[in-house]
């Protein structure tokens, strides 16, 4: 029984199971798994502030960052515990430890930074032990880094088309979001005299994330239209507003507080946005077969 | 424990649709109802595997034709669930196959999105990622997989994977002799992305058609990559920060 039914179909025609999708597009819920992307990165490049600070003597802006990196990191654990199947055994998190997991290397980052974070603040708040406090400053900076930006390998270690084809931007995006959240949240929280290493952070970061995320968008092709279309678009088109025009602002929020508070929100809400956002645009490249299949078909013969 | 690798292979060419499978397999392991849902799609009323549906009939009818063919876990010599697998729920077995330990599973959720065949799922009023276990407790006890073992045609068959593979070329072969040209086995290739699937199928048509992916890669491939990326922009946040504060007095 001769049949060769398939090639009648011509080569360039997608094909899908009733157009349903191939992967599962991720679980993870709103606002947990944004928010905590969120937290967690304002808390790591937060605790980078605060041990440049310390090396630097900005003793006001210091105790600031010390502060934000603590509720970040505080807050954004409590969102990731709350996220779990099984809140209860949170604890599992640190059975093993696994470099091939993103997530168990995340969590010990988690674990380490919730730990100094709380010490620097604990210290600066009663006064105690202050060399250690000081010491735990200066520590929590290395995990810190690695906070800001060990989310972006987490997304990038899956299926997940939009996430897993954006492993090179993906970690400059998010450090870049990271260093404008915790400018805009420590200059939010310290006296404008004293806060223009947190307004040149919120720059810096600003710039930073904008570049990245068109970079990306621009290099995926195919695979980065989730980031343009739909829901996911219209929050990434709002965090590159929010993110640039909140940039632009802290270049001049040194001369007054409204301005201050307007840049350091508007970044914040870009920041958000970007979060949400790519969550999103992953959901949906997950959902639609295409971008699952036309990447991973040969190219056609020549 | 060294035992050998165990697999399935699944031959879609003499499939019947019964679906003996899918129920044999919810008997032995106890898998829960995931609701009775017409999905006017042919004749399948699952629509996908998932936390609840470990084996999965999918029916597609063409212009003088009627494809099934019975979807499984794929049981992946690099898998990509296990990999990313935080607690260690998942483990590998000494039949080489990929099982969840449900008592330790926390329901964190990364397993899903990293399965490139969208295979596992977590059962939502469970918490928990559930998928096929090759039913380990029967090979434990020296039978074969319940859904094998119901299979009324032979579709499904268990075995020693070198042996299944020898079998599934014979018959490829045999099949293209026939003049059913179409005929082409799918995850079988130790040198795919996957690094060779422990159940491998007989396919009458592109992957895709069945809902599977063509030529899926085990995301943790470029995990040191990915790694690298990261560091890179590590520093350079670092090298930002400290830019911020050179040159300010406080």
């Amino acid at each position: 029984m001769p049949r060769r039914r398939h090639e009648m179909v011509p080569d360039a025609e997608f094909r899908s199971y009733y157009g349903q999708p191939i992967l599962k597009p991720p679980i993870w819920h709103e606002p947990h798994m944004p928010a905590y992307l969120y937290l967690g990165g304002m808390s790591g490049a937060a605790s980078a502030m605060a041990a440049a600070a310390r090396l630097a003597g900005h003793e006001r802006l210091e105790l600031a960052a010390r502060t934000a990196a603590f509720a970040g990191g505080t807050v954004g654990a409590a969102f990731l515990v709350a996220e779990l199947g099984r809140p209860m055994r949170f604890l599992n998190m640190m059975r093993v430890f696994k470099p091939t997991s993103p997530m168990s290397v995340g969590s010990w980052t988690l674990a380490a930074q919730g730990g100094l974070t709380s010490v620097a603040v604990g210290s600066a708040v009663t006064g105690v032990l202050p060399r250690v406090g000081d010491a735990a400053t200066l520590a929590s900076g290395l995990t810190g880094v690695a906070m800001a930006t060990y989310t972006a390998v987490l997304l990038a270690d899956t299926a997940v088309p939009a996430w897993h084809e954006a492993l090179r931007e993906l970690p400059f995006l998010f450090a870049g979001s990271a260093l404008a959240s915790a400018g805009a949240a420590v200059m939010l929280t310290t006296p404008r005299a004293q806060a223009g290493p947190a307004r040149a952070a919120a720059v810096a970061g600003a710039v930073t994330e904008v570049v990245a995320g068109g970079l990306m968008e621009r290099r995926l092709g195919l695979v980065g239209e989730p980031y343009r279309t739909g829901r996911a678009g219209r929050l990434m088109r709002a965090s590159r507003a929010l993110t640039l025009g909140g940039g632009l602002l802290a270049t001049v929020a040194g001369r007054s507080r409204t301005l201050t508070a307007l840049s350091g929100i508007a970044i914040t809400a870009g920041a958000l946005c970007t979060r949400f956002g790519v969550l999103e645009a992953g959901r949906a490249s997950a959902k639609d077969p295409k971008y699952t299949v036309l990447p991973q078909r040969p190219p056609p013969p020549a | 424990m060294a035992e050998q690798r165990m697999g399935f292979f699944t031959d879609t060419t003499v499939c019947i649709g019964c679906k003996a499978c899918e129920v044999a397999c919810k008997e032995w392991n106890d898998v829960p109802d995931d609701g009775f849902v017409f999905r006017a799609t042919s004749y399948d009323n699952t629509g996908a595997l998932g936390a609840s549906t470990w084996r999965h009939v999918a029916f597609v009818e063409q212009d003088g034709r009627w494809l099934m063919m019975s979807d499984v876990c794929k049981h992946c010599t690099h898998a990509a669930c296990l990999d990313v697998c935080p607690t260690g729920a998942l483990f590998r077995t000494e039949f080489d196959t990929v099982v969840v330990q449900s008592d330790v599973c926390n329901g964190c959720g990364y397993c899903v999105p990293a399965c490139p065949y969208g295979v596992i799922d977590r059962r939502e009023d469970d918490g928990r990622a559930w998928k096929c276990t090759l039913c380990y407790d029967r090979l434990r006890g020296g039978m074969e997989p319940a859904c094998a073992k119901a299979c009324p045609t032979k579709s499904i068959q268990f075995g020693p994977l070198d042996e299944l593979r020898e079998r599934a070329r014979d018959r490829v072969e045999r099949l293209h002799a026939e003049g059913v040209t179409e005929a082409r086995l799918y995850g079988e290739d130790p040198d795919n992305g996957v690094g060779g699937t422990g159940a491998f199928f007989l396919l009458l048509d592109e992957p895709e058609t069945y809902g599977l992916p063509p030529d899926p890669v085990v995301t943790t491939r470029d995990l040191p990559a990915m790694w690298r990326w990261a560091g890179g922009a590590a520093l350079a946040l670092a090298a930002g920060v400290a830019v911020c504060f050179a040159g300010r007095k406080p």
